[in-house]
């Protein structure tokens, strides 16, 4: 058995008051592991994003635990949460949400810049991984000149680039064309998933679900079966 | 903090429609704030020509005088009054009047006559050409090359002019540190020729110019002239009262701080929309920082980086057009009346700081309120 990576218990998040008061996440518990895949699935509204934002740091619960290696997330300070996902979590969101007007190599610098590295090795580093995607020519384009393809292969670089334990995709394949997205989430299933790392992805394309080792299924705010995925060989 | 700062300036000046829009709106206000203020300056300055180049330490006047222009005769008593104070070194008069002078061509001509004191002839100005002394000489005067010289013709040693039907004769061309405010010519003679030549009313004094023995004697001696029912001011209080009546009694003022407002008005508005546009359009970026791990105080680190950048940049721009644009008018019309002081520069440093703090404040606050998580939620 690997590591565990995560360790969500009894997750409840509800927004709003009263009358208004919505549960988007009742009750979740479950274990992710180092070296895994797995995946978050369900439809619209079924609290996936929100359990995402809750595990990652990004989202205080109502109530449970996030246990990352050991470490109660919700119980540190906002610094020390805000320097848990700068060091412990990648982050590759739906949008990717690229600076447009920095060229790619300086939005894949930009965590290490944030810790405190000197500009110049930032961005030797980010090269360094823009060359782990694939996409080192591109690198003093500004992403809005990359294809959809490219710019998400960006969003995968800067978010390693921290060298987080933990790498959060949100839809990641939602703005790509099935053959595109395919082609990044093996990338990623070959390149950057390792042993001491863990990836938790939210979708619903089904056209990738072979790549994941574990499929959980959401549905009202709850977890309602967990699934075996599996490694398509080529 | 230097990477996201570097970070922040890219994301300012690669929107260069942004960055040139907030720049102009803050060149625009910085440039209108120091023009207005300038030439207000410059006019306080020239309104206090005679007393800055007279140089007199104290000014004794009737308290209702306003300005050098408008003085109120006083009789002769108070100059020997005035000489009998412990602690005067020595008190003369002078007089200043406005007369009308016949020039050559037969054109009239308003100037101004001061007439110094004939024994020492204090507040006389520095010459350029002719001998002093030849002020005594019969119907002498001394004519200032200023910016109004050419007003008389540009007269040259030796010219010839009438002044209330008197012979005038131009003895000496001198300068001054100042040039007036309202385009007269003006003429240095002697006291005595002074009260000959132009008419005036029972009294001729002016005003009385005191040396004091020392700087201690002036309190005793504005003591002494206030009991006498007249007023002594130093020279910087004399400056003073005129500024205050220019500022306060005449509306110029009040003109000069609304177009000043406004200028700061339209500055804020261009740069405060602006920059919350800019702060709107990358708020999901700043989100996605947050999500990243950015903590609060690097968001607005690099803010208030942005906002202060292009705040000292459009300063910097306003104040080097404006200073060009006075600069410009001044070849153009060398009595244009405008001066940059450093006092008008703060005046203007402080108000766009004003501008980007407001603005910064409104982008600052909008970041701070961006959940990491409504990036997730798209």
């Amino acid at each position: 058995m690997a590591d565990l990576a995560v360790k969500a218990t009894e997750l409840v998040k509800w927004f709003g008051e009263g009358d208004a008061k919505t549960f988007a996440v009742r009750g979740v518990s479950f274990d992710a592991f180092f070296g895994e895949m797995l995946y978050i699935e369900g439809p619209s509204g079924s609290g996936k994003t929100t359990l995402l934002s809750v595990i990652s740091g990004i989202l205080r619960p109502n109530s449970g635990r996030v246990l990352v290696e050991d470490t109660d997330i919700w119980n540190l300070t906002s610094d020390q949460i805000a320097d848990f996902r700068l060091n412990k979590v990648g982050f590759v969101f739906q949008d990717y949400h690229l600076f447009p007007r920095l060229t790619t190599v300086e939005n894949v610098a930009i965590p290490l810049i944030m810790k405190k590295l000197d500009w110049n090795e930032s961005i030797n580093m980010a090269m360094d991984y823009l060359d782990i995607v694939g996409i080192k020519d591109r690198a003093n384009l500004p992403p809005v000149k990359l294809s959809g393809g490219e710019q998400q292969r960006v969003a995968i670089a800067r978010a390693i680039a921290s060298r987080p334990d933990i790498l959060i995709f949100d839809e990641p394949t939602a703005s790509l064309d099935g053959d595109t997205g395919r082609r990044i989430v093996d990338f990623v299933k070959r390149n950057i998933l390792t042993e001491k790392r863990c990836i938790i992805m939210v979708t619903h394309d089904s056209r990738i679900f072979e790549y994941a080792d574990r499929i959980m299924k959401m549905e009202d705010g709850r977890i309602i079966g967990v699934e075996k995925g599996g490694l398509r060989e080529e | 903090m230097k990477g996201i700062l570097r970070i922040a300036y890219k994301l300012l000046v690669n929107d260069k429609g942004k960055f040139a829009a907030l720049l102009v709106g803050i060149t625009f206000a910085v440039f209108l704030m120091v023009m207005m203020t300038s030439m207000f300056a410059g006019i306080l300055h020239r309104s206090s020509s005679t007393v800055i180049n007279i140089g007199a330490k104290i000014w004794v006047m009737d308290p209702a005088v306003n300005t050098p222009a408008s003085s109120i005769p006083m009789p002769d008593y108070v100059l020997d009054a005035v000489r009998s104070i412990n602690g005067v070194k020595y008190a003369v008069p002078l007089y200043s009047g406005g007369a009308q002078v016949k020039l050559r061509s037969g054109v009239y001509q308003a100037v101004t006559v001061l007439g110094l004191d004939d024994a020492s002839l204090f507040g006389r100005p520095a010459l350029l050409e002719g001998n002093i002394e030849n002020i005594y000489a019969e119907n002498g005067f001394i004519v200032v090359k200023d910016t109004e010289f050419p007003k008389l013709e540009n007269p040259r040693l030796g010219t010839e002019f009438e002044l209330n039907d008197h012979r005038g004769v131009v003895v000496g061309i001198a300068q001054v540190t100042t040039g007036g405010l309202f385009g007269i010519p003006t003429l240095y003679t002697t006291y005595n020729r002074a009260i000959q030549y132009i008419p005036n009313p029972r009294f001729t004094d002016s005003y009385i110019l005191v040396e004091p023995k020392s700087s201690d004697a002036v309190p005793y001696i504005k003591q002494q002239v206030k009991a006498l029912g007249y007023e002594a001011l130093t020279k910087d209080e004399f400056i003073q009262k005129i500024s205050n009546f220019y500022k306060y009694k005449t509306g110029v003022g009040t003109n000069v701080l609304l177009m000043t407002i406004i200028s700061f008005i339209v500055g804020l508005s261009i740069s405060g929309q602006t920059f919350y546009t800019f702060i709107l359009e990358n708020l999901d970026k700043f989100g996605a920082l947050k999500a990243i791990g950015a903590k609060g105080r690097v968001l607005i680190y690099m803010i208030l980086f942005q906002a202060t950048f292009t705040a000292l940049t459009g300063y910097g721009l306003g104040v080097g057009l404006a200073s060009f644009i006075i600069a410009m008018a001044k070849l153009r019309l060398p009595s244009y009346a405008a001066k940059i002081t450093f006092m008008n520069l703060g005046f203007a440093f402080v108000m766009v700081i004003i501008i980007a703090g407001i603005s910064s404040y409104i982008g600052v606050r909008k970041v701070l309120k961006i959940e990491p998580f409504d990036i997730f939620r798209g």
